[in-house]
């Protein structure tokens, strides 16, 4: 299969879905042409390819729309070269049904209330965000020590669909960490999540496909400006 | 049958997430023990097979459990390959439109009828009605661009998209038993009415989707249950 075989990314550098899909190619050594979105002002090739959810990422394969992020994972891994590198699922179902649970639950649990933390409108839903998710982390850590059987990724020997799915939101975790002095991956009480975290942003695929921390940082405090400045706006 | 070792499934007969793998079991011709789980008084099965969410359906095969419907569907549909039909479509282009598509009815067509089923004045439910209603003219969407004029999502017979959407049926005839109310129009959803009707028709339409009557009874069990916590706090 050729490199370039007709893909292209419909994308956002600052979403970590958009980078969960990047670093799948990243990591089979596929490559593909990325077009950047102005989420604020979306393009005619995104509203035609997702008109369902009109968001990113959006994988166009030979113009054919594929989306949601775990699928176009999901997608990538299967119809790509088992030559370009090892499946991020394993072959053994159990294996693979279990992956799939952890990935559902990193989106279901650990982003949801990452996201709470965030744009929690009270202060109130914020702390409670950043509770649930410390204790999602926590139940990571349980995971990890499960799939791993003691080697370096969940997915085992080698990277996997839940290590995509977790790294993806790595610069943003980081970010977070930075902004708000807290720890989210703590060597003492997560050791084996903090080992990982520094194992996996080791990686080619992860340095070339995870945004700069600082430019998260930068977009995160830009953010939080515009929406405290709406919500100044909309008390007058 | 040969091949299937010790299986069970942990669940509760009026769990539509429950109702969707007996779905592909059956599909699959495997024959497994069901274990009813009491939700409201979770048993130690429960606890220690889904320790994370401590929800059915679970699945356990060989004593080592999966849980989440999705992921059980589609284990089924991996280990026993051998079996037709396939439950999810063998193109992988066509897959990851079943499963655009699952994901969607989870997250959006099932909370949906949840705040339809909750509502606690008729403007509310009212108001979640219209919701639906865009949900549902998606899902006329989806039949169009899947079935490719056939009589199911996945085609010809019943596949891995029908019976993520047709496991929530039985609710649908409750609903309208209970309060009236019409989700699935012939009038605004002409397809996705009639996919309806040939899914209820169908084998496993048949053989596992429970009797409406069961969940309108459920439903007032649980109205029950939450008017006591109320009152006595």
């Amino acid at each position: 299969m050729a490199a370039g075989d007709d893909l292209k990314l419909i994308g956002a550098w600052p979403s970590p879905f958009v980078t969960r899909v990047k670093l799948a190619p990243s990591f089979k050594g596929l490559s593909f042409e990325n077009v950047e979105e102005d989420i604020s002002n979306k393009s005619e090739l995104l509203l035609s390819s997702n008109p369902v959810h009109k968001k990113v990422p959006v994988l166009l394969h030979h113009g054919k729309p594929i989306c949601e992020s775990v699928v176009i994972v999901q997608y990538i891994d299967a119809w790509a070269d088992p030559g370009t590198g090892p499946s991020l699922l394993s072959s053994d179902p159990h294996e693979r049904a279990v992956a799939r649970f952890w990935a559902a639950y990193i989106d279901d649990k650990l982003v949801a209330s990452w996201m709470q933390s965030f744009r929690g409108k009270t202060e109130e839903e914020k702390s409670e965000g950043t509770k649930q998710m410390f204790a999602a982390v926590e139940t990571l850590e349980g995971a990890l020590r499960e799939c791993s059987k003691g080697e370096g990724y969940f997915g085992g020997e080698s990277v996997g669909l839940v290590d995509v799915s977790l790294g993806s939101l790595l610069s943003w975790l980081k970010a977070t960490e930075m902004m708000s002095g807290a720890k989210i991956f703590d060597p003492v009480k997560t050791p084996l999540l903090a080992a990982w975290v520094e194992r996996f942003g080791e990686l080619d695929g992860a340095k070339t496909a995870l945004p700069d921390v600082d430019r998260v940082v930068e977009f995160a405090k830009m953010r939080q400006a515009q929406a405290a400045a709406a919500a100044a706006a909309s008390e007058n | 049958m040969a091949g299937e070792g010790d299986l069970k499934l942990l669940g509760m007969v009026v769990s539509p997430f429950v109702v969707r793998v007996r779905m592909a079991l059956h599909l699959k011709g495997v024959s497994y023990e069901y274990i009813e789980q009491d939700l409201f008084n979770k048993g130690e099965l429960l606890l220690r097979y889904n320790p994370v969410h401590k929800k059915v359906p679970v699945l356990i095969h060989n004593g080592k459990p999966v849980c989440e419907s999705l992921a059980i569907v589609q284990y089924v549909d991996e280990v026993w390959a051998a079996s037709s039909p396939s439950i999810l479509p063998t193109d992988p282009h066509e897959r990851a439109v079943a499963r655009f598509w699952a994901a969607y009815v989870d997250d959006k067509f099932f909370p949906a009828w949840i705040g339809i089923m909750r509502a606690e004045t008729e403007e509310e439910r009212a108001k979640k009605m219209s919701e639906m209603a865009a949900v549902v003219k998606q899902l006329e969407v989806a039949l169009a661009q899947c079935s490719n004029g056939k009589d199911f999502f996945s085609g010809d017979s019943v596949g891995y998209l029908d019976i993520a959407v047709g496991c929530n049926l039985f609710w649908l005839d409750a609903m309208r038993k209970m309060f009236g109310v019409v989700v699935i129009d012939a009038a605004r959803t002409p397809f996705f009415a009639a996919w309806a009707d040939r899914f209820r028709e169908s084998d496993v339409g048949k053989v596992a989707l429970p009797d409406a009557d069961i969940a309108a009874e459920y439903a007032k069990k649980i109205q029950a249950h939450r008017a006591a916590a109320v009152a006595s706090k």
